[in-house]
């Protein structure tokens, strides 16, 4: 049976609209070495570095490549890379290091948003044959399962708004967040549409960031810090790609890697989760189950900050931040891949 | 540090993609004026057809004609098209279930105004003049209330 | 028309706006002024040129700018006979990677003003800037690196950089 493996260490650096000063090497490396630096470890002490990253968002092939120039990497190390979010980079730092036969791992992510016309680029993840050509752009996509989810009599686009209110409400206390503040429904539901009924408010912001944490395993963790994260469960699923198979009411996906890892199996005081357009909130709140007690995205989620790519491991470290401050002692973590959530991923967090 | 240099930087390919033969007898029929699915061992016709069944992995073989007006299952009105959108003046995206199939299509939806569209309306296809075997052989889908 | 639809062209065009970074924009507006720019590693004190945002040594930043010179020692190259889809310039071409002097890595430029069969390995030669009023924050500033005709590199001085 393999050792346990908890989130020991956490960097971030703030979300903002244009970082116009740092390359990737630039973001990376002051907070790949906060983040080792924190536990007294550095670049040799760590067994696996995966990173998250995409290189169609910075219009760089190989930009995950210009990334790796943020690390020490002579002697040369292990090292591998998902043009995914973060979130998964972690996944597939915890199954390595389940090989046991080493104990930690440097995970890092980053997103500049700021740099080209993200709205489009989305549509480069779209069925190149039947749905690229119409150029159906990130709002637009979303747009569609807003529409389905008000038509089903799930929500209203008030529900909408009042969930930007709560979630930029939150990212008050939060230094890493980008919008926060006090809004208000009824401005907000003034607002005019992009694509109805998705307004500005109702879609994340553009954000650049790069964020890290540090994962080890059992007498490791422990060594390294009092009160590890542990990563009790983690389960990731993924929904046929045409969207017009998918039920975008619901996230079936969302369910079943809840059902994995046992979001229910015993009470949760928070819940991180990656829904980037609002009317996704709901959708995911739903297929993990939570109850009201639950205190969802306390640190504003994605719609306060959305350095994509970085955005559903930000969720990993707002949920551990807590625990280690032992504010929360089970967290429920989600990420989400692709405009409407085609594929999803979920993970229990525990603290003792 | 002085100011921050920037640059425009133009990224831009032109992929050549093979078709196969479910998706090239799909574009095919498009170019001779025709929508095809693929009806699935369980009897669901997938339109647009995709090379294997979602629910059981099965390769998909069995071609069948659908109708060329159908439903819209949800949408959303874009006021303000941007540069790369196929419609220059304001339209909706829509999944269309057409008559026969069991799933929708992504496409737009010349309608007069946001008021014109609703879930459930009836939309039927409007044919490019000149076609080459690609999904803008549907120009656009129109309400089939117009003439 | 009855032959089946094998192939479709998916064209991709997207207008990003970038940034180099702070220590790229660095050496791009030395360049600007006639000048190349390294950053040397706190710790090793190789110079890195251009400047980095980490020593892949250290994890350091290259922080300390110094000045290098604009002539050096070619050390492996290539001459381009082939077009391909993209391509800048009219084959054939050469492409050299040059560690000038006080540098510890090469950059890449072209080589100018020598028959390509003539080209060698250890090769000494120097910038050839364009007129002082087309520089900019731009490799282009120099057109190519040509022989200065001095005697060429050893083989052991240049041989770490291969």
């Amino acid at each position: 049976m393999s050792q346990p493996i908890a989130i020991v260490s956490v960097a971030q650096l703030p979300s903002i609209r244009r970082d116009r000063t740092r390359d990737e090497a630039e973001m990376v490396q002051p907070i790949v070495t906060e983040a080792m630096q924190k536990i007294g470890l550095k670049q040799a002490d760590i067994g696996f570095t995966c990173s998250g990253s995409s290189d169609y968002l910075v219009g760089r092939p190989f930009s995950f490549v210009a990334a790796v120039d943020g690390l020490v990497t002579w002697p040369p190390i292990r090292e591998s890379h998902v043009e995914m979010d973060g979130a998964w980079a972690l996944f597939e730092a915890l199954i390595r290091l389940r090989h046991g036969d080493i104990d930690t791992a440097l995970v890092f992510a980053f997103g500049k948003s700021s740099l080209g016309p993200i709205p489009d680029v989305m549509n480069v993840q779209n069925d190149p044959y039947y749905v690229q050509p119409l150029n159906l752009d990130s709002f637009s996509q979303a747009a569609l399962q807003a529409r389905a989810m008000i038509d089903a009599g799930k929500a209203t686009e008030r529900d909408f708004a009042e969930i930007v209110v709560r979630n930029r409400r939150n990212a008050k206390s939060n230094p890493n967040a980008q919008v926060k503040g006090d809004f208000d429904v009824e401005a907000i539901l003034a607002e005019k549409t992009i694509s109805s009924p998705i307004r500005k408010s109702f879609s994340p912001p553009l954000s650049d960031s790069c964020v890290a944490v540090v994962l080890a395993s059992g007498d490791k963790a422990k060594k390294l810090v009092k009160r590890p994260a542990w990563i009790r469960g983690i389960d990731h699923r993924i929904e046929p790609y045409s969207l017009g198979v998918r039920d975008l009411t619901q996230s079936v996906s969302t369910r079943i890697a809840a059902e994995k890892v046992g979001v229910n199996a015993k009470k949760n005081d928070i819940a991180e989760i990656h829904t980037p357009f609002a009317h996704q909130e709901i959708l995911i709140k739903e297929a993990l189950g939570l109850d009201s007690s639950v205190v969802v995205n306390p640190s504003g989620g994605a719609l306060a900050a959305n350095p994509i790519m970085a955005t559903g491991l930000i969720r990993f470290i707002e949920a551990a931040t807590r625990i280690h401050a032992g504010e929360a002692n089970r967290a429920i973590v989600h990420a989400t891949s692709g405009v409407t959530m085609q594929q999803n991923l979920v993970a229990v967090l525990e603290g003792e | 540090m002085s100011e921050p240099l920037s640059a425009p930087y133009l990224l831009q390919f032109t992929y050549n993609r093979t078709t196969g033969p479910v998706i090239g007898r799909f574009l095919t029929g498009l170019r001779d004026g025709r929508i095809e699915g693929v009806r699935t061992k369980s009897g669901k016709v997938l339109v647009p057809p995709v090379e294997y069944d979602p629910e059981t992995s099965e390769a998909t073989t069995d071609f069948v004609e659908v109708g060329q007006a159908g439903v819209v299952t949800t949408w959303t009105w874009v006021p303000a098209p941007r540069e790369l959108h196929v419609l220059k003046t304001p339209f909706a995206f829509a999944l269309i279930k057409l008559d026969g199939a069991d799933t929708a299509m992504v496409h737009v939806v010349d309608a007069p105004s946001e008021s014109a569209m609703r879930t459930g309306m009836r939309v039927k296809v409007r044919w490019a003049q000149e076609r080459v075997g690609y999904i803008t052989d549907i120009v656009c889908f129109e309400p089939e209330a117009s003439s | 028309m009855s032959d089946m639809i094998t192939r479709i062209k998916t064209p991709v065009r997207l207008e990003y706006g970038v940034y180099p970074g702070s220590h790229y924009t660095t050496y791009l507006n030395a360049l600007a002024q006639g000048r190349f720019v390294g950053g040397r590693c706190p710790e090793s004190k190789k110079v890195y040129v251009p400047p980095r945002g980490a020593s892949p040594t250290s994890g350091q930043p290259t922080d300390e700018i110094v000045d290098v010179q604009d002539s050096g020692v070619l050390t492996t190259f290539c001459v381009i006979r082939l077009a391909f889809p993209g391509q800048k310039m009219k084959p054939p071409y050469c492409f050299g990677a040059i560690v000038l002097d006080g540098a510890d890595l090469p950059i890449y430029h072209l080589i100018g003003n020598i028959p390509y069969e003539e080209v060698r390995m250890g090769m000494r030669v120097k910038a050839q800037w364009k007129p002082r009023d087309q520089w900019g924050p731009t490799l282009e500033s120099v057109d190519f690196f040509a022989p200065t005709g001095e005697p060429d590199a050893p083989f052991e001085s240049y041989s770490e950089h291969l």
